[in-house]
């Protein structure tokens, strides 16, 4: 760990929660060590602003681990930066250049309505997880967890699409505001398991319905979501979900 | 309450291993016609909250959920990474459901309730088959069956996992069962809210005050009970491993409304996470536990030593875990490595920039398995150390420091899980557990589910269906209005005070006073500063915090405030019990009270107890109340791991 210092220009949106438009406004972020993550170069920034006597900037964030799926922004275009398989919380600022400037904005999309500053409402995400996004086992009458064998390939499959954490990066990244990357990695996830199979067209089926309801896009290929994709969730899922799809639909 | 109450911690007669069964027997149960006419506030939505939710709704109760989050998918348990325990010995290497228990309540240096303990045991197989069931993608082998790994204070292997994501996967599969609720009418969900107090009415919890994190309003709910599953308080050190929203507030409201305090100064540091590296730096990272199955721990044997790792023969290097501790070798319980971590760097061994780390090292199982395997097993976590640090732990060591992880202690409950105020109850982190003065790694996740999907289900029905309930309206109820009153009134004086000092700063200080004085180690003297510098602290707080913005807003420096103000207040109640447990056991280390090989040393005649704080009022001491722990099934005796 060999940290340094750097100097940068920030452009942030800053829109107040009744503003119906907001704006980029410009600040300086003084001495920011390189081992600080882009979330506590915000916090430093937030500190300087609350001592001058102004309003911090608003954004949301908790695990500050990539895992939460809370945090999020669009760093210079690119949602969560411009590291691969990156969250912002865990976006480090030895990816920038002293003198560097940078602009940051919300999650743009219009199921996603901007709350203040960089903070939206992702509530749209949960709605499709309602429309079908779960196994339906009560608690107490499961059968011996080994009953089932699983081949390990599935298992991991099944692993790779559950590892969504739900942060909206890849509609913000797609031209059409679509959800189907994050629709897709549940569909998958659950319909790749054997537990899962009995609910898989119904559960295919009710959760786009869900999504084209709240607003979403369509998927029309774009791939943007997976590059975004701070899980590196592929569009292999959508190709599964399509499957899914489907057959749901003749069934 | 007089200074005589006696705790009943209500654990039924009877064998240790028919206790849960005969209890289940015993308790009243609610007609199914008649459970839709209760409503049950359940707050937080972390493992405990969303499994109790999900739950207690598939039974048939009307359920009003509360999270902080924006979704109740991004409660602090998502960040679990290393496992869960069960007695399955699917492994067949001689586990069993009293092996489980006895581990855990030597792990906790018999510290904990026997009864509670070996129900958990009992239960941790039934956790794992409903889990399946709800589709969570554990590891497997080859042959299709589920894999477990080692955690420390075991020898047995009894972790199931998912990669290093196994909280991830275990909370999103309570909230899918919770959204199939929501879905099903049986559960309102009310994220972005945060409890500020606890209503009571004739001596029963019957509803709660939140402020709505967009408008900034305060609401009122009320129930006929109100289960409290709010996680930890950690971060009352600033720097923990918890998420950044983790607090005590709830726990506290709920203490300054009656509900007592177990043993506050237990608190796990966990030996392997990622050292501290600047003081803008806002949380720690863990490196999980599991990674102590392939690491090997190490120091270089000459204090001082600044040479690279890989320039250092391996003659030259100290493996004092594997040199001390012969057969649980890096598997030794957290309290011992961090203990012996924070030993190597006082004595000048410690490595890194600042001295503040030992070596975690992964060439030997590199070599011996291959990377892939390696790779396989802890893949996210050798990523996300590279992010954050910048180097790659398949090529040089990780360095690791011991960071604030865990409380074990929280407010008391008994075995039903209901608090001393009728009609709360008390789950998963927030309760002060069955883990006694310290915890087993992959045993939270473990109580958390427990304590939701299987035991409060039937203890709060025990409850409702022999309670009577007078009608309780918010709009017009004295206690509501008061609780609400009271609650605006303490942010209006935050947002009024207008001084120098940012939250922030405030926050860092108290924890560097704990840290230094409650932390791994602690002694009569420090603990006593400690006490004086946090009510400085306070006094200070009050006279010279800054807060902007407005109250009616989204404000999340308004937010942080108040959880700084409880953390405020509950620290000192860490020092007072850190003060009044004249012993040593697990976390809790006087250096006065220490074997001659440096281990903890109990007092097991004078505090073989869990202390119980009551809340006295703001210019009263708490009051100390014991309850006595009964040993009928395992013997006391020192632990040792050597
Ligand atoms: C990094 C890390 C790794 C871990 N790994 C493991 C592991 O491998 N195995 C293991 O067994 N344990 C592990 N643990 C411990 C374990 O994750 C936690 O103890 C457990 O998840 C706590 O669950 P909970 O449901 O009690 O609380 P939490 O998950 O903390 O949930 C608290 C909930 O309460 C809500 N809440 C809190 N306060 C309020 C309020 N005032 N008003 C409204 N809502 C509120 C929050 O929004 C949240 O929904 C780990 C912990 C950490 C920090
Ligand atoms: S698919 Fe990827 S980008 Fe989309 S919500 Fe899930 S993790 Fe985020
Ligand atoms: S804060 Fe949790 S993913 Fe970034």
């Amino acid at each position: 760990m060999i940290s340094k210092t750097i100097n940068l220009t920030l452009k942030v949106w800053r829109q107040g929660r009744k503003e119906p438009i907001g704006r980029l406004e410009t600040y300086q972020a003084k001495d920011i060590s390189t081992d600080m993550s882009f979330l506590e170069m915000l916090d430093v920034v937030n500190e300087d602003l609350t001592k001058a006597g102004k309003e911090p900037i608003a954004f949301d964030h908790d695990c500050r681990e990539g895992i939460c799926g809370m945090c999020g922004a669009v760093i210079n275009g690119r949602a969560h930066g411009q590291e691969k398989k990156t969250t912002l919380c865990q976006l480090h600022m030895r990816h920038f250049k002293d003198g560097d400037t940078i602009v940051v904005e919300p999650w743009r999309a219009r199921a996603f309505p901007l709350v203040k500053d960089l903070v939206v409402d992702r509530s749209a995400l949960d709605k499709i997880i309602m429309a079908g996004g779960y196994i339906s086992a009560n608690a107490g009458g499961a059968p011996d967890a080994n009953a089932i064998p699983i081949s390990k390939e599935v298992a991991e499959n099944a692993f790779n699409a559950a590892a969504c954490i739900g942060c909206g990066a890849c509609v913000a990244a797609c031209p059409n505001a679509s959800a189907m990357l994050f629709v897709s990695a549940k569909v998958s996830h659950l319909a790749l398991l054997p537990q899962g199979r009995p609910e898989a067209a119904r559960r295919a089926r009710a959760m786009v319905q869900a999504m084209d309801a709240c607003g979403f896009g369509n998927c029309s290929n774009e791939t943007e979501c997976e590059a975004e994709c701070p899980k590196g969730i592929s569009i292999v899922e959508i190709a599964r979900l399509n499957r899914e799809f489907f057959k749901s639909e003749f069934s | 309450m007089s200074a005589e109450v006696k705790l009943d911690a209500k654990i039924p007669d009877g064998p240790l291993a028919e206790k849960w069964d005969r209890h289940r027997f015993n308790l009243k149960l609610v007609n199914p016609a008649n459970k839709k006419k209760f409503n049950i506030i359940v707050v937080g939505t972390g493992l405990a909250g969303a499994s109790a939710a999900a739950t207690l709704a598939e039974l048939g109760y009307n359920v009003q959920n509360f999270c902080i989050q924006d979704s109740p998918r991004r409660a602090h348990s998502i960040a679990a990474q290393g496992g869960i325990n069960a007695a399955k010995n699917y492994a067949n290497d001689g586990d069993s459901v009293w092996r489980l228990f006895y581990d855990t309540v030597k792990g906790g240096d018999f510290r904990a309730r026997e009864g509670n303990v070996y129900r958990l045991a009992q239960l941790s197989c039934n956790i794992i088959d409903h889990c399946v069931a709800q589709g969570i993608p554990f590891a497997r082998d080859y042959g299709g069956l589920l894999d477990n790994r080692s955690f420390g204070g075991a020898q047995v292997s009894r972790t199931f996992y998912a990669k290093g994501q196994t909280g991830q996967q275990l909370l999103l599969g309570a909230y899918s069962s919770l959204m199939r609720q929501v879905a099903a009418g049986m559960v309102t969900l009310y994220p972005r809210r945060e409890m500020l107090d606890l209503v009571v009415v004739d001596g029963k919890a019957r509803g709660i005050v939140v402020r709505n994190l967009i408008t900034g309003e305060m609401e009122t709910y009320s129930a006929h009970a109100v289960v409290l599953a709010t996680g930890g308080y950690g971060n009352v050190f600033n720097l923990s491993t918890n998420a950044m929203a983790s607090n005590v507030t709830a726990a506290f409201r709920a203490y300054k409304k009656g509900a007592f305090f177990a043993n506050p100064c237990f608190t796990q540091i966990h030996p392997t996470c990622i050292p501290v590296h600047g003081t803008y730096q806002s949380k720690l990272t863990l490196m999980s536990e599991s990674l102590r199955n392939d690491g090997r721990v190490w120091v270089p044997k000459k204090p001082g030593d600044k040479r690279k790792p890989a320039d250092i023969p391996e003659s030259e290097r100290d493996y004092y875990l594997e040199t001390k501790y012969p057969s649980f070798g890096n598997l030794v319980p957290r309290d011992v490595a961090s203990r012996n971590a924070k030993e190597q760097c006082d004595l000048g061994k410690g490595v890194g920039e600042t001295g503040l780390a030992v070596y975690l090292d992964f060439a030997d199982a590199i070599n011996r398995y291959g990377q892939d395997v390696i790779a396989g097993k802890y893949g996210n976590l050798f990523e996300m150390y590279e992010k954050i640090t910048g180097e790659n732990p398949y090529q040089t060591p990780m360095m690791i420091y011991p960071a604030v992880h865990y409380a074990m202690g929280g407010l008391w409950v008994d075995y039903n899980l209901m608090s001393t105020v009728d009609g709360l109850f008390v789950l998963g982190e927030a309760n002060f557990s069955d883990h006694g003065a310290n915890r087993l790694g992959a045993s939270a996740l473990m109580q958390g589910l427990a304590d939701g999907y299987f035991v409060i289900p039937y203890t709060i029905g025990g409850y409702l269906a022999g309670t009577r309930f007078p009608e309780v309206n918010p709009s017009d109820n004295a206690e509501f209005k008061a609780a609400t009153t009271a609650a605006q009134a303490k942010i209006d004086k935050l947002l009024s005070i207008n001084g120098k000092r940012t939250v922030a700063e405030f926050h860092r200080e108290l924890g560097l006073i704990l840290w230094e004085y409650c932390g791994m180690s602690r002694n009569e003297e420090g603990l006593a500063k400690a006490k004086t510098l946090i009510q400085k602290l306070r006094a200070e707080f009050w006279e010279d915090v800054r807060v902007p913005g407005a109250s009616q807003d989204l404000n999340q420096s308004l937010e942080n405030a108040g959880r700084v103000a409880d953390f405020l207040e509950f620290g000192e109640l860490m020092v007072d019990d850190a003060i009044a447990r004249k012993e040593s056991c697990g976390c809790h280390f006087n250096t006065a009270y220490q074997t001659e090989e440096n281990e903890a040393r109990r007092d097991d005649d004078n505090f073989c107890h869990v202390a119980a704080w009551e809340y006295a009022g703001d210019d009263d001491s708490p009051r100390f109340h014991k309850e006595p722990l009964v040993f009928e099934n395992v013997e006391l005796s020192q632990r040792s791991y050597k």
